[in-house]
């Protein structure tokens, strides 16, 4: 069995979010890790490794520094992990993105797809259902307690109250919660390892039977018509509380001062 | 010359530091209250492959260099130091010895379940009358047809009881003095193989220490480590390399009193302003740091020469050993200080780290003992 | 075809179980000011099986019409007959707006039909008007009037972006439930149907469902609640959040609901999660108890018109968002402002 895990780099925002002094969003100032939802995903392909044997394969799109998730992904057990990246490629959407993921992966071999739901910084929970349709495969999107059997994914896919269990013709397209599963831990052999091992780097003339028209920000069909890094409206009064009934005395105050008694 | 770590140490560091702050931190109150072996992470590093870092690969290793191992520890210790010392007395005293003057077929029945992390390892030299000194040894091996027959005592030997595979010395000729000193592999579980007192300690609580006693316990000649008489120069080789990990552990208890002091002082409000705004703070952080670096700067050589040259003379990690356990004390020590009243109980992190700190200067070898070795090499 | 020969406002109706979710209503609400703002129509989608039914109800939250696809399988959701059916209706009838709701449905659903039809979407929008394409002219490139201004958080709620769709047609979105209003409904209102036939046909991109597993669920929806008493990390167990957050509370007449920290390490249940990965709520007052507001957190209830919290460690970044921020023992203060409520209350009733 062969599977691809799509993964992405971005920016830490675990460790709280850094300011700038004006309000706005300091990115040089977060550590760039492996998206969560993708490494449950990475997580997930890994335990069908465990189970039932696999090739793993990551693909990231992304700077050339996207390397070190790749190289965390080969230390965590990922077998072989393909870098896409290319001037050609930046300021895409979720629909480029998709192209060119789609594009990478009809290069590979793959009985089963796994992304992540969403990415933190863009957050659309977009791209692997997009890249699905480009590929023709069905799409189980939350998936948890995957099971293989006779060629067909079994798994649960979560709803807001309540979840199917589907059965599913392999090759598909899986889409993974970072809620659902811990990630493991790298090894420490694996990191030397994974350094070791090669990684492949593909631009825009690798990818197979892509439209120009659909890559980069000229391919995107959505287009930002204004950005800007949300001033946060300031913390308010702080209060530190003398003993317990002071503080309450104090909370209960507001709340008639706010008429909410 | 070039003091970056590789893309490869960052990374394992992270790795090292992300165990530690999930899975190590947590527990590091309870284990030293408690005075409780942390099994369960023992368990988890040894599937990690933590307790099997610098063998090699055909041993069930992770055949990476001491360098990386130094880091590990080092991690371990800014939020435990029990964890810390339970790895490096596994790897630098029990693992090593096998893997150095092992026969092909000790290595493969003892050090790669160690290694792999199924088993767990500890080191018996110390006896009551023969600490720093450990020429003095009275435990006894007597050949016996193809088995020895070891009678005598241990005493302070960390991972005592929980570990499966000891290596312990013994006297098999008592005429040779320390050329007499014979190194061999001991089972748990070997008849008249006991445990006799676990020691109640200052610090590094949770790590079981124990005394080790030998009643006609009988184990094959095949467990002898190397030659006769050899047993003293492995020892001596063990303990060289041994003092990089506690050196490695040192130097993670000051970083990490360093870690939660800055972080402390930047909260900590007196006469209307936070801690970190007064001059004493600045100049005593200052002088924490440059301790604890100045300690970083000669573990990691001394991790680097042992990488180098396994047989090298000692001297840098002596250095290492020696200045990082007086910088963990030191720094400890300033870290209570600056934490005030808070910092003297044990809600705080710092008032455990303080009583860690000391035994840094005491075990595989005092620092009196590192002077002496640093100052002979000097002047011979 | 030009893009300006697109017309109408379209729903997704999503439903559960034949009954049509409160998103559904809400978008409706949404789409009939945007219908106005463009002078055009808001026509909800419905799919399902034998669920015609449903079609008034979407009339009484302001349905102008109601394009109703009933096909067997379209009975529980599946990505793809549900892809099939509305790229079909995108295609025939030429909508210029499409909304759906972020749900676990709607999130799976709208980006297979936006990649079906290429054209663009938005995700989790907050705010959507109609307006000028680029918002402030530029010289020499062309302003394009009455296109959709789709305003969405990223990142946690820290960055804000408004995006458009200028060269595709139709432009989509979803929006998170909980942000739009629904209309008062219109009494007795009689949809005006048009049974739509998407030919549905099985290919390999079905899915066959083995099992639909419910959860039981007691909980009010958070969502609904005017206040909330909200428990993290702080609470320490379960059992506290009964103890002391819930008669709070009910004193209040307001819900329970909690930070990840709860659900992940006490068990409390998903559905009371506030969040990026929970839901997205704007009581009257949030109350915040032993919550250090992780961004995550943060993103799902900043909103809120007046946010209390309560923490011991008063560098924790709840206070940045908070109206009034306490550092204290969260144990040590709501015993007592539970007892000083009631007696609140209590002198109230007296008056």
């Amino acid at each position: 069995m062969k599977i691809v895990v799509c993964i992405k780099q971005v920016p830490d925002t675990a460790g709280g979010v850094k300011f700038n002094p004006d309000g706005t969003l300091d990115r040089s100032a977060m550590l760039a890790i492996m998206n969560p939802d993708d490494k449950a995903g990475l997580e997930a392909a890994l335990r069908l490794k465990d189970q039932y044997g696999a090739e793993v394969t990551v693909v990231t799109m992304g700077l050339p520094k996207a390397d070190a998730i790749l190289r965390e992904a080969m230390a965590m057990g990922a077998d072989k992990a393909v870098l896409v990246t290319d001037r050609v490629l930046g300021g895409a959407d979720t629909w480029a993105t998709s192209q060119t993921l789609a594009g990478a992966l009809r290069g590979l071999e793959y009985d089963l797809v796994i992304t992540g739901r969403q990415a933190i910084d863009g957050d659309t929970a977009q791209v692997g259902p997009q890249l699905s349709v480009h590929l023709g495969l069905p799409l189980v999107s939350y998936t948890q307690n995957l099971k293989i059997e006779d060629g067909y994914v079994i798994a649960e896919r979560l709803f807001d109250d309540r979840h199917h269990v589907l059965k599913v013709k392999m090759p598909c397209l899986l889409t993974a919660l970072s809620e659902l599963n811990e990630p493991r831990y790298m090894t420490p052999g694996g990191i030397f390892d994974a350094f070791q091992k090669e990684v492949t780097v593909w631009g825009r003339k690798d990818l197979v039977d892509t439209l120009d028209s659909d890559l980069g920000k000229v391919g995107s069909p959505t287009q930002i018509a204004k950005a800007s890094d949300k001033v946060r409206k300031g913390a308010g009064t702080q209060h530190v509380a003398e003993d317990g009934r002071e503080g309450a005395a104090y909370i209960l105050e507001k709340l008639k001062e706010k008429f909410i008694i | 010359m070039d003091f970056a770590l590789s893309q490869e140490h960052l990374m394992a560091r992270d790795l090292f530091r992300s165990f530690a702050e999930n899975e190590v931190k947590p527990l590091a109150q309870e284990v030293d209250e408690e005075e409780r072996f942390p099994l369960e992470t023992v368990e988890k590093m040894g599937k990690l492959g933590f307790l099997g870092i610098p063998i090699p690969k055909q041993y069930g290793g992770q055949g990476c260099d001491y360098l990386t191992y130094a880091i590990c520890v080092e991690e371990l210790a800014k939020v435990c130091g029990t964890t810390a010392v339970i790895v490096s007395a596994h790897t630098s005293l029990c693992e090593m010895p096998i893997l150095h003057f092992g026969t092909e077929e000790q290595k493969q029945k003892y050090l790669t379940p160690l290694a792999k992390g199924e088993k767990l390892g500890a080191f018996g030299l110390t006896e009551p009358g023969a600490g720093t000194d450990a020429s003095g040894q009275h435990t006894k091996a007597v050949k016996d047809g193809d088995e020895y027959v070891l009678n005598g005592s241990k005493v302070f030997i960390t991972n005592g009881y929980y570990a499966d595979t000891y290596v312990v010395f013994a006297m098999t000729d008592k005429s040779l003095g320390s050329r007499g000193i014979s190194a061999f592999i001991v089972e748990k579980g070997t008849p008249g193989f006991t445990f006799g007192t676990k020691e109640k300690k200052m610090g590094i609580r949770g790590s079981a220490t124990y005394e080790l006693v030998f009643t006609d316990c009988r184990i094959p000649a095949a467990n002898l480590l190397g030659k006769e008489g050899q047993g003293y120069g492995i020892a001596l080789h063990t303990l060289n390399g041994g003092r990089i990990g506690i050196a490695a552990q040192a130097l993670g208890l000051a970083a990490g009193a360093l870690d939660v002091s800055t972080a402390y002082v930047k909260t900590r409000k007196q006469f209307g302003k936070t801690l970190d705004r007064f001059q004493n703070t600045q100049f005593t952080l200052a002088e924490m740091a440059v301790r604890t670096e100045a300690a970083r700067l000669l573990v990691y050589k001394s991790a680097w020469e042992h990488d180098a040259d396994p047989k090298n003379d000692g001297t840098c990690s002596s250095m290492a050993k020696l200045y990082a356990a007086e910088t963990a004390s030191y720094v400890t020590n300033r870290a209570v200080q600056l934490h005030g009243g808070y910092g003297y109980i044990r809600e705080y992190d710092v008032e455990r780290m303080m009583r860690d700190a000391k035994i840094t200067e005491i075990y595989e070898g005092t620092s009196e003992v590192q002077r002496m070795v640093i100052s002979h090499n000097l002047l011979k | 075809m030009a893009l300006s020969d697109y017309k109408g406002v379209y729903v997704f109706a999503q439903q559960t179980d034949n009954k049509v979710d409160g998103i559904a209503l809400e978008l409706l609400g949404k789409g009939k000011a945007l219908a106005a703002d463009l002078g055009t129509e808001v026509v909800a989608m419905l799919l399902g099986h034998e669920i015609g039914d449903q079609a008034d109800v979407l009339a009484e939250y302001g349905a102008d019409r109601v394009v109703l696809v009933d096909h067997p399988y379209l009975k529980d959701y599946m990505t793809e007959p549900y892809t099939q059916a509305i790229s079909a209706i995108i295609r025939e009838l030429k909508p210029e707006i499409v909304l759906f709701g972020a749900t676990a449905i709607g999130r799976d659903l709208a980006p297979c039909v936006a990649a079906t039809v290429h054209t663009g979407l938005t995700a989790d929008c907050t705010k959507l008007d109609i307006g000028d394409f680029p918002m402030n002219p530029i010289p020499g490139k062309e302003t394009l009037h009455n296109q959709l201004l789709m305003t969405r958080p990223a990142f946690g709620g820290n960055t804000i972006a408004t995006i458009a769709i200028p060269d595709f047609r139709p432009q989509m979105a979803t929006v998170r439930p909980g942000v739009m209003q629904k209309i008062a409904p219109i009494a007795d209102a009689k949809a005006n149907v048009l049974n739509f036939d998407a030919h549905l046909e099985k290919n390999d991109r079905y899915v066959e469902i083995l099992d639909v597993v419910k959860k039981v669920s007691d909980y009010v929806d958070i969502q609904d609640a005017k206040i909330l008493i909200s428990g993290g990390r702080g609470m320490q167990n379960k059992e506290n959040y009964e103890k002391y957050l819930r008669p709070l509370a009910n004193l209040l007449g307001g819900q329970v609901s909690s930070s990840r920290a709860g659900v992940d390490g006490f068990g409390i249940p998903k559905e009371l999660q506030v969040g990026q990965t929970g839901k997205t709520v704007r009581p009257k007052l949030y109350m915040a108890c032993g919550i250090s507001g992780a961004i995550q957190h943060l993103a799902g209830m900043e909103e809120s018109d007046l946010i209390i919290a309560i923490n011991k460690d008063e560098t924790a970044p709840i206070f940045d968002v908070a109206d009034y921020g306490i550092v204290g023992d969260l144990f040590q203060i709501i015993p007592p402002l539970t007892q000083m409520v009631e007696q609140e209350l209590a002198k109230k009733k007296e008056v």
